[in-house]
């Protein structure tokens, strides 16, 4: 059904309203009567021994009702956190994951891990209750470069070396004999800079405790609810799931750094009972920047063998991956299974093998953040093709070209691990040629040229694996958890329907989209769909939000409901019809039999489910309300191709982007606009990658970007006007086509600005963040 | 943090010397400075409040003396703890040059912070020492009564 709602169209988002109004329903507009505030004390130091904590003062502040320190919680036999999938190493050993208490006990490995925690009748209180304790430290020197990491102290027991996995992935001796036949081999050194993810929303969380029903209520900052109470319940033990009810009520923002279960709402849930009253905490933009999850921070040299043609042979990676003091809740996977496995990118490179040692140093836990691996490999990849064609004096497209998997090569299995089931990579790459115009591109350099500027053209075609993930697939491979996502797709009596959903919209616009997939599919008013997410005792257990999976594994999920709805719904209708439910068509909303002018419309056949009068009582239940758990048979694999280009002034170092286009296939689109807005963002993030972005820290282990003073986020005026298109192979094997798109922008822009910048500047390398500094040495020659 | 500076106090060495080791004149030209207790012949302890941009707090600071070569030179070496606002250390080295009716004063400090004072302070500290540097020894000269340009301005690299 083509509407102005339905599949295709680009409806605006129904929960924009409450947002731009102020009227939306985040964790800190929570507040439950009796309600305390807590404030946690974090390490000063990057690593050092506790010798002593002194609570005493902190207790004997004026409104501090209680002050927790590690084995408050040690002594309680709350649990580690714990990292949720298991890598293991070449040699067939497993990971090594050093104990993560919530609250440091015998030493800090961080700045800003917590050790204490302080409970108060106001915030005010509960600062003031912070100032009051008192800890000695003897401090010891910090590991912090990634480098030498292996080589240093080791900053955990029974972690030699530092290391928590030396992991490989691919075929080292086919790849080794690709290079010894290689006409050609291209060699880059990378470093992938960390980033703080900032979402704008601060993390936060209000626990309560019912002592009656001995039941807690946790509300969050999470992007996968269920996935937060299977935790605490499981591993933390703070209560059975059924008695642990988890709410993430709206989220503004995530970028994977509220996929995790992080120390805070862990201290405080628990805490809650121990006081017997509510407790509220929420991050200041300092605790963000110290406390949550780090993205990206890889070393790694990356070697292509190619012939004289430009065919691509053979690719060899090697990856230091920094892990921060502790393994975060995905962390391991990351740098792993979805980093390794991308490294063919669009290519039929025959034989790759990379290997990732995941090493710890004293810096904050680094995790998922939006692309999550997928960015450094496509960074790796596309650094690298670059970077071969200029030594092989090839055209950047034409190299890409020459190594595309092609249409009729699908499905094509890769050497790492995956295969794709469709796509284009030519169509994307032909559309993005002709929107940036380039064949005008060297009468532009020229013309900038004249005006004593330097201009540049980058290219990113990349792929990403998402719609994370086919549990079997990711169980193998050492997840903790299956990835299916459940929905319930409920009608009420008079036709209205709830869908439940276990995905979370923290920004993407589910309640949307999703109500445009189940309006369509059902011929019933858009406005008559309500979507039902975040909250564990409404929907079934299902995994959140992350990796490009909402409309992929959500939404299919949603869809087999709906199905399952239209099929009962028509034996309900043959009924009414006095028909056979096989004569029964369905569609736009209309029940109808052959050869007959008779007919129900929806909201008829639901009203009837409800009341009973003339319905098949002996054969069929009434109601109507189904579930559907989806699990996906492949990843999806969306992919495009991005083009930068760029005016540097070399009197300066600023780089100015004067054209961006990015050109997705991302299957089926079902909403335009929320896509184009995805992508939008994406790009925002993968541009602060290459020009703005820089997690920094010093000698000693100190944060320096621990402010917006230091960290530089994107703005609008640091941005071009963004031309996005898009081509479509729809996905094969999920029953809507979609592949997802809430990564691509940020896993393809990073590489296409900085190819763009070392083209301009005719220079084979630049660290990232390319600032005016670093673009200014660089064109000035050092 | 690097930062050094001079001034001249008139007064002979002698006379300043003993005046840097009074607590209560110490107290007095600190400014914000709450409490400086002398616990031994070379160890102190101060509370001193202090605001390094948006950061606010009450630091417990020791302060030891060492490589003392009365009344011409020492280096204090200074912890002080901010709690919840983090930390600085660091050390100064101190000399008195004897100009007849008035000391020429030398100082130069190294040190760090820590905590959130480094993430969000560490860009201002150097201003903030410098300020509390010029203040202290504005007070000190004052107390002989002197005019306040015989400070003169110190310099700093952070």
């Amino acid at each position: 059904m083509a509407t102005e709602t339905g599949i295709g169209a680009s409806v605006r988002r129904k929960e924009d309203a409450r947002f731009i109004t102020g009227s939306g329903r985040y964790t800190d507009d929570i507040n439950i009567p009796g309600q305390t505030y807590c404030m946690f004390v974090r390490s000063p130091h990057a690593r050092a021994v506790i010798s002593n904590i002194d609570t005493s003062e902190a207790k004997a502040t004026d409104g501090v009702v209680d002050v927790f320190v590690g084995s408050d919680l040690a002594a309680d036999e709350v649990g580690d956190l714990p990292c949720g999938w298991l890598v293991k190493s070449k040699d067939g050993s497993d990971m090594i994951a050093p104990p993560h208490p919530p609250i440091a006990t015998d030493r800090v490995n961080y700045v800003g891990e917590p050790y204490a925690f302080v409970v108060a009748e106001s915030l005010e209180a509960a600062r003031n209750g912070a100032e009051a304790v008192n800890a000695n430290f003897q401090v010891l020197d910090p590991v912090l470069n990634l480098r030498t990491a292996s080589e240093s102290d080791n900053i955990h027991d029974n972690v030699p070396s530092n290391r928590s996995y030396d992991w490989e992935l691919g075929d080292k001796d086919a790849t080794d004999a690709a290079f010894e036949r290689a006409d050609h081999v291209t060699s880059v050194d990378i470093v992938n800079n960390r980033l703080i993810p900032n979402a704008i929303e601060p993390r936060a969380a209000v626990g309560s405790y019912d002592a009656a029903e001995g039941a807690y209520t946790l509300y969050t900052t999470s992007q996968n609810p269920h996935l937060e109470r299977l935790v605490l319940a499981a591993f933390v033990n703070i209560a059975p799931e059924a008695k642990l009810h988890v709410v993430s009520p709206d989220v503004g923002g995530g970028f994977g750094s509220k996929i995790f279960v992080y120390a805070e709402e862990t201290a405080v849930i628990w805490a809650a009972a121990k006081v017997g009253r509510p407790i509220k905490w929420t991050a200041d933009r300092v605790e963000s920047f110290l406390a949550d999850a780090h993205g990206r921070d890889h070393v790694t040299h990356a070697e292509l063998a190619l012939s004289s043609e430009g065919d691509f042979l053979g690719l060899r990676v090697k990856t230091l991956a920094n892990m921060g003091a502790y393994l975060s809740t995905f962390a391991s996977s990351v740098p792993t299974y979805l980093y390794g496995t991308l490294m063919a990118g669009q290519y039929k490179t025959p034989a790759i093998y990379v290997e990732v040692q995941a090493l710890f140093t004293n810096t904050a836990p680094v995790d998922a953040y939006r692309g999550a691996g997928r960015p450094e490999a496509t960074y790796v990849v596309e650094t690298i093709v670059e970077t071969a064609a200029r030594e092989l004096n090839m055209d950047p497209g034409e190299i890409r070209r020459r190594n595309f998997i092609r249409p009729d090569d699908f499905p094509y299995e890769t050497p790492v691990a995956l295969t794709y089931d469709t796509g284009n990579y030519e169509a994307s790459l032909d559309r993005a040629l002709d929107l940036v115009n380039y064949q005008g591109f060297a009468a532009r350099k020229a013309e900038s040229e004249s005006d004593g500027k330097r201009r540049g053209l980058g290219f990113s075609c990349y792929i990403e694996a998402c719609g994370l993930a086919p549990s079997q697939v990711a169980l193998s491979l050492g997840a903790g958890v299956g990835l299916f996502e459940s929905a319930e797709v409920r009608v009420d009596v008079t036709g209205s329907v709830t869908v439940m959903t276990g995905a979370h919209s923290h920004g993407q616009g589910h309640e949307t989209t999703f109500a445009q997939l189940v309006s369509d599919k059902l011929g019933i008013p858009f406005e008559n769909v309500n979507v039902v997410h975040g909250d564990t005792n409404r929907s079934d257990y299902g995994l959140g939000t992350y990796g490009s999976r909402s409309i992929a594994v959500g939404g299919s999920a949603i869809s087999k409901a709906t199905d399952k709805i239209i099929v009962k719904a028509k034996k309900i209708a043959a009924h009414m019809l006095d028909s056979q439910e096989d004569q029964v068509s369905f569609d736009d909303g209309i029940f109808t039999i052959p050869d007959s002018n008779e007919s129900l419309a929806f909201a008829e056949v639901a009203f009837s489910a409800y009341v009973p009068s003339n319905y098949p009582l002996e054969e069929l239940e009434p109601g109507l309300s189904e579930k559907a758990f989806y699990d996906p048979a492949n990843f999806t694999y969306p992919a495009g191709t991005h083009i930068c280009e760029v005016e540097v002034d070399p009197e300066t170092g600023c780089t100015e982007i004067v054209a961006f286009v990015a050109v997705d296939d991302f299957g089926t689109v079902i909403n335009p606009m929320i896509v184009e807005g995805q992508v939008h963002g994406g790009l925002a993030q993968g541009i602060g990658q290459a020009l703005l972005e820089h997690g920094v820290y010093d000698d000693d282990g100190q944060l320096l970007s621990g402010s917006y003073m230091d960290y530089t986020m994107p703005r609008a005026d640091d941005l071009p006007d963004f031309t996005v298109d898009t081509t479509v192979t729809p996905c094969t094997h999920n029953p809507l086509g979609v592949k997802g798109c809430g990564e691509a922008g940020a896993i393809g822009a990073t590489a296409a600005v900085m190819n763009a910048i070392t083209d301009a500047l005719g220079v084979k390398e630049l660290p990232m963040p390319a600032t005016p500094e670093t673009v200014w040495r660089a064109a000035s020659g050092g | 943090m690097d930062l050094q500076g001079e001034a001249t106090i008139p007064a002979p060495p002698h006379e300043v010397w003993g005046a840097l080791q009074d607590p209560e004149i110490l107290k007095n030209c600190i400014t914000g400075c709450q409490e400086m207790e002398r616990i031994s012949e070379t160890q102190y302890q101060s509370k001193v409040r202090a605001k390094v941009g948006p950061v606010r707090a009450t630091f417990s600071a020791t302060i030891q003396m060492v490589d003392i070569d009365e009344p011409h030179s020492y280096t204090l070496q200074v912890e002080a703890m901010g709690g919840a606002a983090g930390f600085g250390r660091g050390s100064a080295q101190i000399s008195l040059e004897d100009q007849g009716a008035s000391t020429r004063l030398k100082y130069l400090v190294s040190g760090n912070v820590g905590g959130k004072l480094a993430q969000i302070g560490s860009r201002l500290i150097t201003g903030v020492s410098n300020t509390m540097a010029t203040q202290f020894f504005k007070n000190f000269v004052g107390l002989w009564n002197t005019q306040n340009d015989t400070h003169s301005q110190g310099e700093s690299n952070g």
